[in-house]
């Protein structure tokens, strides 16, 4: 009843065009907004915060930038990790060495270097395809840490390489409290996500998807292959990269070029598996399952453990952790291999058609 | 030159290494057109399995069997849960689920046997050859020989059982078309078992060549991810590709590493081998023996 898009009539083609054509839609997605804006930050407090929110948002950030990716344009990347090292210590030093810059500036230059580090190694994209290039980019992931801790210069000839991020600075303003991280953070991952979701819709999106679906048959109707497949790594590493910078800024505070390891990559390739491949709600979904999925578990384990006065030892249950988190991503694929994206789209379908079932 | 044969016999016995676990990853790949994430978890079950049965006082030759029945039973049992039901679904998707098994593979193995790492001895000491380092300065692991060895029985057992075997030819034409293959009658379900439990053997036969070189722990499971060079410069369908690209990325990181490392400062076997098989890639994209890919529209 309530979601029903009848009685609803386009008479121009910009109100055809809009990003949410149902009117419900830009109901929903406004009080998402003022939540998550507004609500939000009075209501919950600096663990949620600080420690679930901020991680959501960022990790739901490189999610979308994978999906525009492998999910879009159709090339399995395993390097995302990498990239998202490169916002991170490129934004650093640009804070670090340009007087005044500004920190949102920053975010852009560690984005920037980002997208032209994934031109360089989406440059094997143009003739190696699949798993094959899926190995392929593991090459980044290695070389690019490898650089980052070989060089002093990355790192300002800090020893081992940790860095830490300048405090966060905007129009006088010190922003260090987690409400105003979290903040900082909602507004780049809001403005990134309108940016990817107009992005997808675009004659650019179109190429990536034409791509994905066949690249010789999109060569065939001439999109150009080599602009298309570079230009799909770019836009995903800097989209990689502004998370990295945010990961460091407005999450971590130190990182190390270590904490960018090959996990961190299977953990974003997780988040769009299991949130859905070409799907920019499903990056969210998905970063939002994988960084609540642990707490949840360890959640039940203390409940089970004052149930029954058995203490879980810690062993045991990141043992137990990591069988459940297998096994449940085995169970997705097979339940739903178009993931939680599909799901919601499932839903909404019945919601419009109900009570009738067809 | 007698330090540079012994880098270039420690490279290429080191690329043996690598091979033996690229050989796993080849099988399934052949017959089920599966890239199996999992063969390094695999590789570490087995090994863990193996040497924590033998640390309870069973006999080895009884604990290899023992083993060698489990690994079977996963397989079959991965077929059973993981594949079956995932048949049509695009590569990625099965991709996707040999990664979960792996995260499945290596929580069960900490769990029931722990998470502490064990040596291994098989009898043969990973000491130099005497006489070799005697009369020419060169010194080669008389174990790094041993394993050799094995890989290249393992490598002819495995020719012969594809090439001239019934079940081999029925894996080979599962292979080259599923649906072909069923039209003919060849049970599909059945070959996709033995496929994943003669992959679970050559994961056993890694693990103990890697158990006896660096100890089973945790650690083990990475191995995989140098086997993957290995595999993209040989070509995914070639078992002779496992073996000659292990032995081109074995030399060439030792000797990159020796002679080319003190350049840039060092460490750079962690990629170095990823770049070779770039590079490789770039001139033939589907590795050195791989099956030509045709593309049509």
């Amino acid at each position: 009843m309530l979601y029903r898009e009848a009685g609803q009539f386009k008479t121009n083609y910009a109100a055809d065009q809009q990003l949410f054509p149902i009117r419900q839609d830009r109901i929903g997605v406004a009080a998402l907004l003022v939540i998550a804006f507004v609500v939000v930050p009075l209501t919950a407090n600096q663990y949620w915060l600080g420690a679930i929110l901020t991680p959501f948002l960022i990790f739901a950030l490189a999610a979308l930038g994978l999906n525009i990716l492998t999910g879009y344009a159709g090339q399995l990347s395993l390097g995302t990790a990498a990239f998202m090292a490169v916002g991170a210590f490129m934004a650093y030093n640009a804070e670090l060495r340009i007087p005044g810059m500004p920190i949102l500036g920053s975010f852009i230059i560690g984005g920037l270097s980002a997208a032209a580090v994934g031109i360089v190694f989406g440059l094997p994209s143009l003739r190696i395809k699949g798993f094959y290039l899926a190995v392929a980019t593991l090459a980044c992931q290695f070389f690019v840490l490898w650089a980052l801790q070989r060089f002093g210069w990355f790192s300002n000839h800090s020893s081992s390489g940790v860095i830490t991020a300048q405090k966060i600075e905007i129009l006088g303003y010190v922003l260090d409290s987690p409400q105003a991280k979290y903040l900082v953070t909602l507004a780049v991952v809001a403005v990134l996500a309108l940016a990817a979701k107009n992005l997808v819709r675009s004659e650019t999106g179109r190429a990536f998807m034409a791509v994905r679906d066949m690249d010789v048959a999109a060569g065939v109707i001439g999109i150009p292959l080599m602009k298309t497949k570079l230009l799909a790594f770019a836009i995903s590493s800097f989209y990689c990269g502004v998370a990295g910078a945010l990961y460091a800024f407005c999450y971590l505070g130190t990182v190390e070029p270590d904490g960018f390891n090959l996990d961190l990559s299977f953990r974003v390739l997780f988040m769009i598996i299991i949130g859905g491949v070409g799907s920019i709600l499903g990056s969210f979904l998905g970063a939002a399952f994988i960084t609540l999925f642990p707490i949840f578990l360890s959640l039940i384990s203390q409940g089970i453990s004052h149930a029954t006065g058995v203490e879980i030892s810690h062993a045991i249950l990141s043992n137990l952790e990591l069988i459940i988190f297998g096994a449940l991503i085995i169970f997705f694929l097979i339940v739903e291999p178009h993931g939680l994206a599909r799901l919601w789209q499932i839903g909404k379908e019945k919601l419009r058609l109900w009570p009738f079932p067809h | 030159m007698a330090f540079f044969i012994e880098v270039l016999a420690g490279g290429l016995l080191a690329g043996v290494m690598y091979s033996l676990v690229a050989l796993g990853f080849v099988l399934i790949y052949k017959a089920s057109g599966v890239f199996n994430f999992a063969q390094g978890a695999m590789v570490f079950f087995a090994a863990l399995t193996f040497v924590s049965l033998v640390e309870r006082g069973v006999n080895a030759w009884l604990a290899l069997v023992i083993t060698l029945a489990v690994m079977v039973l996963l397989g079959l049992a991965t077929e059973r849960v993981v594949l079956r039901p995932l048949v049509n679904q695009p590569p990625i998707t099965l991709f996707m689920a040999t990664i979960g098994l792996t995260f499945v593979l290596e929580g069960l193995s900490q769990l029931v046997w722990g998470s502490q790492p064990h040596g291994l001895e098989l009898g043969v000491p990973d000491v130099p050859i005497e006489w070799l380092s005697q009369k020419a300065n060169i010194n080669i692991s008389q174990f790094d020989l041993f394993a050799s060895a094995v890989a290249g029985i393992l490598v002819a057992v495995l020719a012969v059982f594809f090439q001239k075997t019934r079940i081999g030819r029925a894996l080979r034409a599962v292979a080259d078309d599923h649906q072909a293959a069923l039209a003919v009658g060849i049970p599909l379900k059945q070959i996709w078992g033995i496929v994943w439990a003669v992959a679970g053997f050559v994961a056993l036969v890694a693990g103990l060549m890697w158990g006896v070189r660096n100890g089973v722990q945790y650690a083990l499971t990475f191995v995989a991810l140098k086997a993957l060079p290995v595999l993209i410069l040989g070509g995914f369908e070639s078992i002779a590709g496992a073996i000659v690209g292990g032995l081109i990325i074995g030399a060439s990181e030792k000797l990159a590493e020796v002679y080319l490392g003190p350049y840039v400062g060092g460490g750079i076997e962690s990629w170095f081998a990823y770049v070779i098989a770039l590079g490789f890639l770039l001139v033939r994209p589907q590795g050195l023996f791989g099956e030509k890919i045709i593309e049509r529209v």
